[in-house]
Parts: structure tokens; C-alpha cells; sequence
């Protein structure tokens, strides 16, 4: 019986240079556009924030309030959507073990361009409760960029808003280039994540 | 609970019975009673339920606890059996034939302590930890705090505060360095 | 039909016009559920932001030709159903091509946009997309039997399949209107109307948390942005269809805002007070009684010939 079980549960490693297979591609710098056109996008990505509700961390019961009526983010324009490649801000709420960042990277990598992370609790800045723990990360910004950082442990869904509204501001001033930091430093990011990732089963670039 | 512990003393040379309270009672068997000992309470004491099954690490005595806490439906009672194995061959009988959900806990012991339990269907595959490299993080002799600066780029600028010496510096200066000049003096002396 | 170019002029002018409608009106919407929830909501104009957001996603990656042209056939089915039905009964601008096409090919419209999409969000290769397709086709499907009933009413009772004479029989006060003289088929096409508006009880194949938003599973940036779009066209060429047959069609646009809006909110306010059915539940909803009602339809109008 466990000899069978173990044959059925092998897994079985693709070869993940594969061009016909996986997208080898890695991913390119677009640049941002100086006229008035980027202004407006601007404006549409900061009024229109749709995060992707994946919660990482004992911080995504913080999130579950946000959408009832006594906070209600939906008057922002913040809406959650359930898959990577429709959302644009990624909230990693509360500690990262090295599993969990492993999924986390491969969810980051599937969102397109404009796209923003806002590191929720103090164990994304500095590791928090968990700081000399085996297993979880302590710097979120070394593995992939972040825009903003709401401290606390954990912070309350009105700390939560308030990081909200700090990272429309950058988006409207042009900061919120996250995707072109992660492209031009890809080779540095990508040292740091497998550098923990021991066991490294996916393409480099999950695009 | 006083029958129980008597028949368990007979049939298992069960040694160190503590009984933590009116219904619930530790004891240490042998590692070669262990299998039969839980075989036993569950089939004729109605000990249906294994809520836990755990390790601890006794590195001075070079050795591994492993405790099956067992709860009876019937009675509410529950029984704690514990055993110890040697810590340079770790290796003990899964149980999984008993309660499939031994199997979880026997994978996560054999990632986290690296007790092995031959026999256990898929007990060497990643649970928590994929790609571990290191000896089990939960053993004695890991350095989690080296392992973690070293690896995960601790932020510079972590620091403690005695939680008493900074009420008293924020909120009686005068007292505080009177208390503590005093205290210097008589060690002194 | 004395010039084409004026009638296609016209026809972007009312694409135009109902393009936009549709957008305000799902941002209405989306204020009104939220009311009704208990909770401010997003401002009327945020349909509006979120399609430039989308159109302002700087990377977009696709599966294939089937994966790019998945938005476009429902796009184009949104198109259709809207190009072939007299918007505005009488008026100049607001004909489209009603002249030419029948309901027959307005059917074939609701349907065609779903088929195209089962194909491109197929392509994508993720899971829960053809989950979302067979959900989603087999709501449709079903929904489309007693809409297909009460269209067979509705032709037996005015001897042709063309929208534009069905609401010229229906001119005339609230009398003429279909509402009033064939209860039985307007009963069973409004019964349709729930399935078709996708909103709950019958929306499973969106819902969020069952299978993460079904069809449009990969869609992202410019893709998305075509299916927002076609849910504005969409929703508002279905109302003015069901409005055009069942409500007597429209002489102006303050008419036809008016009924079309009431037949939204109708569901609407049965979506917001309503848990989700399972699809198993909704098809069996969707044959018993609604059915039952167009076969009734249908059959008074077998005898009373």
C-alpha cells in the first residue's frame, strides 16, 4: 500500500526551460508614458484598486471587515477579485513562511504591469513576533517590491484604509512603479527568493 | 480511573502515573508497549479519539518523547501515554493502521524532529518545510535565531527594552536613579 | 432605407448613447445593492474608472487567437442583439437595422456571445474557466426554454416573428401592450428575464467564491476591458428586448429610461434579497415552473386557433 501510494504521489518535475511548455520569457521594463494620458491612467489605478484576495497571513482577517458596511471599501473603489491576472494590488497581510512566499511569487508574477503591494503588519517590515523564526521571512521588500508598509500587530481595518489612501497618493504622483522595479532588478530579486526557496519546481518567471 | 490505571500497570508496566487531574492521567510505557498499550485503550477502554500526537526533545538525556494524548467519548476521560525513544536512531511504530489521522501528525514529527515511523504512507514527503536542508528546525541543537539572521536578511535596528527600566527612565527619572544609586551602594558594600 | 451611411451614423449614434447608459446603469446598480446592503457603495461613475484602469494595463498576455477572440464574439453578440431591435419605436435616429432580422436571430444573439466565450476562455487552459463555461451555457440554456416559449406565444399571437411589428401592435395605451393581452407569456418571459440578467439567485457561474469568477478566469487589461464594455451593451439591449416585447416598446428616451430601469430594478431587488441556487437547483427551478407557464402560453394559443 505505501509503496503504491508513494509511486502515485511522486512528483514528477517538468523541464521548465521548455520553450513549448513555459514561457521562457523573462519580464520587460514598460516604461511610463510623460503627457497627460498617464495622468488619467494614473488616476484610473488609484480610483479603481482591485486586490487580489489571497490572504497570506493571520493579517487577511483584517481584510474581511473592510468589505462589510461599517467600513466599506468599496467607496474608494476597491473591489477584491479572486484571480491574479484581473487584480492590481497584492496585500501580503501578516507573516510569510517560505511556503507561502513561494505561492505569493508565482501570484505576483501572474498580475500585470501597474501593480502594487502593500505589506500589511509589522512581520512583512522587519519579521515582527517571528523575527528569529526558521521559517518565516523578515524583509518582504528582498523578495518582491513593496509600495507600502502598514505597521502594526495586527493593524486595524481603519490603519488598513489609511495605507490605502497613502498608496493612491504615490500612484498619483507616478511612484507606484513596482512591476518595472521587479523587471530591472529581476536577477537581484530572483537570487534573494532562491536563495530560501530550496526546492525550486516552477519557471523562473511565472508571467 | 483507578481500575484503568491498575490494569494498565499489570498488562504494561505502566511506570510514572501522574494524574494531572480527576480525569486525566499521564503515564510512560515502554517503546516496545506503546503499539499494544494504545491498542488496548482504544479497543477495550473506548479511548476512540487520538487528539494529539507530539514529540519532545530531551537533549541531556539524549532522548525523544513522543505523547499520545487519547480522550474517551463515554466517560470524558483522557489518557496521555508517553515514550521514550533513543535520539541517535530515532525511529518508531506508526500507528496509522489505528487512526489515519496519525499520519499527519507522524509526517509533521518526521519533518519538524526527524523521528522516522516506517511504514506511514507518504511520511517523507514536505509538510510545512519544502526543501528543508538544515537538521529538523525543532530539535534542540538548531539554531533558529543563527539560522534565521543568516538567512533572511534581518533589518538592522532591532532592539529590547527592559519593560521596567523604561517605564521607570519615562515616568520617574529622579526616583529611579535615587533607587538604582541606592542599590549600587549596598552591592557594593 | 433611402441612405445607408445615415443609418449606420445613426446606429453608432445610439451605440453611443446605450453604451453609456448601460455603464451608468451598472454603476446604479452596483449603489443600489449596496444600499440595500447597508453600505455607501462606489460612486455612479465607477464602471467608467475601472474600464479606463483596465484599457491603462500596460502588459497583456494571451493564450492564443481563440483566447483574443473570445471577448470579441461576445462582444459582437452584445452588438447584435442591440443592432437588430428598434431601440426607440417611431423615432428617426434610433431604428438601427430593425428593418432587416427578426427574433429568431435576436435569440441566436444571446446565445452566440456565450459560445464565442466558451471557446476563448477554453483556450486559457485554467480549470475553473470551462467550470465557469458549463455553468454558465447550462444557466443560459435553460433560461432560454421559456424565453423561447413566450416568444412562440408572442409570434402565434401577432402572426409574425419581427420586433418592430410586435411593438407597433402594441401601441396605443397600456392596454395594447403584451403585459396585458398575454399574461401567460409575459409571466414565463420575465421568468426567463432572471435567469438571463445574471444577477442572484442565478448567477453561480460568476460568483467569486465558488470558482474564482468563472469564464473570465485569465482575462485581464484590454481582454477585460471588452467584456466590461459588452456587459453595458449586453445588459441594456436585453432590457430593451424584453421591453420591446412584453411593455410596449418605447416612443422616447424618457420612456424608454423609465422602463427599462424599472425591469433592471425588478432584477436587481430579486438578486439582492435572494441566496445564490446552486445550478443543479436552478435548473430545476427553470424547468418546473417557468417552463410549465410558456408551455401554457403556448398552448393557449394552439387552441384558440
Amino acid at each position: 500500500m505505501t509503496e503504491a501510494d508513494n509511486e502515485e504521489n511522486k512528483i514528477i518535475k517538468p523541464d521548465f526551460s521548455d520553450p513549448e511548455l513555459f514561457c521562457t520569457a523573462l519580464p520587460k521594463e514598460v516604461p511610463r508614458m510623460n503627457n497627460i494620458i498617464q495622468k488619467f491612467y494614473d488616476w484610473a489605478q488609484a480610483n479603481s484598486l482591485w486586490l487580489l484576495a489571497f490572504g497570506t497571513g493571520c493579517g487577511s482577517i483584517e481584510m474581511r471587515p473592510l468589505y462589510t458596511a461599517r467600513y466599506d471599501i468599496s467607496r474608494f473603489g476597491i473591489a477584491p477579485r479572486p484571480t491574479p491576472r484581473q487584480s492590481n494590488l497584492f496585500i501580503i497581510s501578516g507573516y510569510v513562511s517560505v511556503k507561502t512566499l513561494k505561492r505569493i511569487i508565482r501570484s505576483y508574477e501572474q498580475m500585470q504591469n501597474p501593480k502594487f503591494v502593500i505589506g500589511l503588519g509589522s512581520c512583512t517590515i522587519n519579521g515582527g513576533m517571528y523575527w528569529d523564526s526558521y521559517n518565516t521571512i523578515n524583509r518582504l521588500d528582498h523578495y518582491i517590491p513593496v509600495d507600502v508598509y502598514v505597521a502594526g500587530c495586527m493593524p486595524r481595518p481603519e490603519a488598513l484604509i489609511a495605507g490605502f489612501d497613502e498608496l493612491k497618493k504615490r500612484i498619483k504622483e507616478g511612484r507606484g512603479e513596482g512591476a518595472n522595479e521587479y523587471a530591472k532588478n529581476f536577477a537581484w530579486y530572483k537570487a534573494n527568493q532562491k536563495k530560501i526557496i530550496k526546492d525550486w519546481d516552477m519557471p523562473d518567471y511565472n508571467w | 480511573m483507578k481500575e484503568l490505571i491498575e490494569r494498565l500497570r499489570s498488562k504494561f508496566n505502566a511506570k510514572n502515573v501522574k494524574e494531572q487531574r480527576k480525569n486525566f492521567v499521564f503515564i510512560t510505557v515502554a517503546k516496545k508497549d506503546l503499539e499494544g498499550c494504545v491498542l488496548y485503550l482504544k479497543e477495550f477502554e473506548g479511548y476512540g479519539h487520538l487528539t494529539l500526537l507530539t514529540a519532545l526533545d530531551w537533549i541531556e538525556k539524549d532522548q525523544f518523547e513522543l505523547v499520545y494524548h487519547l480522550h474517551n467519548y463515554s466517560n470524558k476521560t483522557d489518557v496521555s501515554v508517553k515514550t521514550f525513544i533513543d535520539r541517535k536512531n530515532p525511529t518508531m511504530v506508526s500507528i496509522n493502521n489505528l487512526w489515519a489521522g496519525a499520519r499527519v501528525y507522524e509526517r509533521e514529527i518526521k519533518e519538524l524532529f526527524g523521528i522516522d515511523f516506517p511504514g506511514c504512507p507518504r511520511v517523507n514527503d514536505p509538510f510545512a518545510l519544502e526543501g528543508w536542508q538544515e537538521i529538523p528546525p525543532m530539535r534542540k541543537d538548531f539554531d533558529t535565531k543563527k539560522y534565521s539572521e543568516e538567512t533572511y536578511f534581518p533589518r538592522p535596528g532591532r532592539y529590547t527594552k527592559d519593560n521596567v527600566a523604561q517605564m521607570e527612565e519615562q515616568l520617574y527619572p529622579v526616583e529611579a536613579e535615587v533607587k538604582n544609586g541606592i542599590a549600587k551602594t549596598v552591592r557594593k558594600k | 432605407m433611402d441612405n445607408f451611411w445615415t443609418t449606420l451614423l445613426y446606429a453608432f449614434l445610439s451605440m453611443f448613447v446605450i453604451f453609456n447608459y448601460g455603464m451608468l446603469l451598472g454603476g446604479v446598480v452596483y449603489k443600489i445593492i449596496a444600499r440595500v446592503h447597508g453600505r455607501f457603495g462606489p460612486p455612479v461613475w465607477q464602471p467608467y474608472v475601472n474600464l479606463l484602469k483596465v484599457m491603462g494595463v500596460r502588459t497583456a498576455i494571451s493564450h492564443g487567437i481563440m483566447f483574443w477572440l473570445g471577448p470579441v464574439f461576445r462582444f459582437a453578440g452584445g452588438i447584435g442583439l442591440f443592432l437588430f431591435m428598434p431601440v426607440v419605436f417611431g423615432s428617426v435616429w434610433m431604428q438601427n437595422f430593425s428593418f432587416s432580422g427578426d427574433l429568431l436571430l435576436v435569440i441566436y444573439f444571446i446565445f452566440f456571445g456565450q459560445l464565442g466565450m466558451a471557446l476563448g476562455a477554453a483556450e486559457s487552459g485554467h480549470p475553473y474557466s470551462p467550470m465557469g463555461i458549463m455553468r454558465g451555457l447550462a444557466q443560459v440554456t435553460v433560461s432560454e426554454v421559456p424565453f423561447a416559449l413566450a416568444v412562440i406565444a408572442l409570434a402565434a399571437q401577432h402572426g409574425t416573428l419581427s420586433i418592430t411589428e410586435i411593438v407597433a401592435a402594441q401601441q396605443g395605451g397600456i392596454g395594447n401592450w403584451n403585459m396585458m393581452t398575454n399574461p401567460v407569456a409575459t409571466l414565463a418571459g420575465m421568468m426567463a428575464f432572471l435567469g438571463m440578467m445574471m444577477h442572484a439567485p442565478f448567477n453561480l457561474h460568476l460568483a467569486p467564491q465558488e470558482i474564482p469568477v468563472g469564464p473570465p478566469t485569465e482575462y485581464h487589461s484590454n481582454f477585460l476591458g471588452y467584456m466590461q464594455a459588452n456587459r453595458a451593451f449586453f445588459a441594456s439591449a436585453k432590457l430593451i428586448l424584453f421591453m420591446n416585447l412584453f411593455f410596449g416598446g418605447a416612443t422616447n428616451i424618457p420612456v424608454l429610461v423609465g422602463k427599462t430601469f424599472t425591469l433592471y430594478m425588478f432584477a436587481v431587488f430579486v438578486g439582492v434579497v435572494n441566496p445564490r441556487f446552486t445550478l443543479e437547483n436552478s435548473i430545476r427551478w427553470f424547468i418546473r415552473i417557468p417552463t410549465a407557464t410558456g408551455i401554457i402560453a403556448v398552448l393557449i394559443y394552439t387552441f384558440k386557433n
